[in-house]
């Protein structure tokens, strides 16, 4: 039973508090949810503008811990890698697991999600975006641009 | 995103705010189980000091390891070769070792920006101390510190608007001051300067603050922090004031003074300090003094400034 979940960009954190409180009403004891900041751990930082970090707040131990990932989109797969390197920094859990709501394909790591909640094939020309009502005041997922 | 830091001068408060949030985050991250980061991994910095500086360059060591750059220390004190000369030879040479970033202190004003601007290297560069001009990190750990205090952990996102800072002593030779008057004033804090009429710049009138030559006045006003400024005897080659006695009597910040503030008025220093001169060793050793603080701020803040350098896109 996983006792801790973080997240990577802000509707990630939206959605790991949602899982969070889903599986403390399961379980019947606190999963603790926290923010993973990830931008000091990528592989890309040299070739585009230089990105401004976010507060990054782990609420527990995670040496021993069941630690799930989550995140809004999964794509190219470094941005789990660079969050897969910065949790490293707070401990060695037990086991990672990674849980997106979307996968939409188009790896370039191998990297594979535990739990996904829709598989959605996509055009990288195509633009998928994933909108939150505590973000964005509605819960979608659209898919934008040309399909090839 | 910037390609050098050479001045505080025409920052926004965006970009002031947002350097600070992100010194945060950096300061955050070292008190993880494991504090290196791996940010600049491959990439190497030179700090090259022609002037003598141990908190600075240790400062900046300490940022730029803890972002995995690897860092080479270049003292150039005591060369006998004309500054222009020096400093063309010196930085073609690490542009030729591949230098991607370069730390400066030099005792010309306007050295930092001759390095960026001289086409003598590619490499990010960062003003650690030109001459009388401009310590633009000091002034961004300054400005962190008191923000830091005054907000705690609700720190990001904002600015200082509203403070009021006084800023005492040797105005004439200070890049601190200098750095801080651009920056303080562009996070909304006012800015007023204290010295003897002999230690306060001629042509302030550009400036965006007030001047005065009374302390006293300036400390009944009640200020949310008081910077006292160290007196640099080394940049002085004439008398100033006529005896130290003299200057810590009317523009040192004594027990009796500081007993004066408001309870949450800030006492900061830019260290290293003359204790009994410009400070007494008791007001810098008070609750009220953030001097170690400062230095300990130093570190996340110029993490930031080096993230902020040497990542991102460079201009051709």
């Amino acid at each position: 039973m996983p006792n801790g979940s973080s997240c990577s960009a802000s509707r990630g954190t939206v959605l790991a508090q949602r899982l969070a409180a889903q599986m403390t009403r399961i379980a019947g004891r606190e999963i603790p949810a926290g923010v993973l900041d990830t931008t000091l751990y990528r592989d890309d930082l040299a070739g585009q503008p230089t990105r401004a970090t976010r507060r990054t707040e782990i609420p527990v131990d995670l040496d021993g811990a069941t630690v799930v990932l989550v995140d809004d989109v999964l794509y190219s797969g470094r941005t789990v890698r660079a969050a897969l390197d910065a949790l490293t920094a707070f401990g060695r859990p037990a086991v990672v697991r990674l849980a997106v709501l979307v996968d939409r394909g188009h790896r370039e790591l191998p990297i594979r999600p535990d739990a996904v909640g829709r598989n959605l094939p996509s055009a990288k020309t195509e633009r998928v975006r994933v909108t939150l009502t505590e973000v964005d005041g509605a819960d979608a997922v659209t898919i934008e641009g040309e399909p090839r | 995103m910037s390609d050098h830091l050479l001045s505080t001068r025409g920052f926004t408060r965006d970009r002031a705010v947002t350097l600070l949030d992100v010194a945060e985050d950096m300061a955050d991250t070292q008190r993880r189980q494991v504090k290196k980061l791996p940010t600049l991994r491959g990439t190497t910095i030179v700090n090259l000091f022609f002037e003598d500086s141990t908190r600075t360059r240790i400062s900046f060591e300490a940022a730029a390891q803890r972002l995995s750059a690897d860092v080479i220390t270049f003292s150039a004190k005591g060369s006998s070769v004309s500054k222009g000369e020096s400093l063309q030879d010196t930085a073609q040479t690490l542009q030729a070792m591949g230098a991607d970033g370069i730390v400066i202190r030099h005792p010309s004003s306007g050295a930092a920006h001759t390095l960026a601007t001289s086409g003598w290297t590619r490499a990010g560069v960062v003003n650690a101390g030109d001459g009388t001009h401009e310590h633009p990190t000091q002034a961004l750990l300054d400005a962190f510190t008191i923000r830091k205090r005054r907000h705690g952990d609700d720190s990001r996102g904002r600015d200082l608007a509203g403070l009021r800072v006084v800023i005492v002593g040797d105005i004439l030779h200070s890049r601190v001051a200098r750095s801080n008057i651009w920056l303080l004033t562009a996070l909304g804090a006012s800015v007023h300067l204290v010295a003897p009429p002999t230690l306060l710049p001629t042509h302030t009138e550009g400036w965006p603050v007030t001047t005065g030559i009374d302390l006293d006045a300036a400390i009944d006003d009640g200020p949310d922090a008081v910077m006292m400024l160290r007196v640099q005897r080394e940049r002085m080659t004439e008398a100033f004031f006529p005896t130290a006695k003299e200057y810590a009597s009317l523009y040192g910040l004594s027990v009796a003074r500081a007993d004066r503030l408001p309870g949450s008025s800030l006492v900061m220093h830019p260290g290293p300090m003359n204790r009994g001169l410009e400070i007494a060793g008791a007001v810098a050793d008070s609750p009220r003094s953030t001097v170690l603080e400062q230095v300990q701020n130093g570190i996340g803040v110029r993490m930031a400034v080096l993230y902020d350098v040497m990542t991102g896109e460079r201009a051709a």
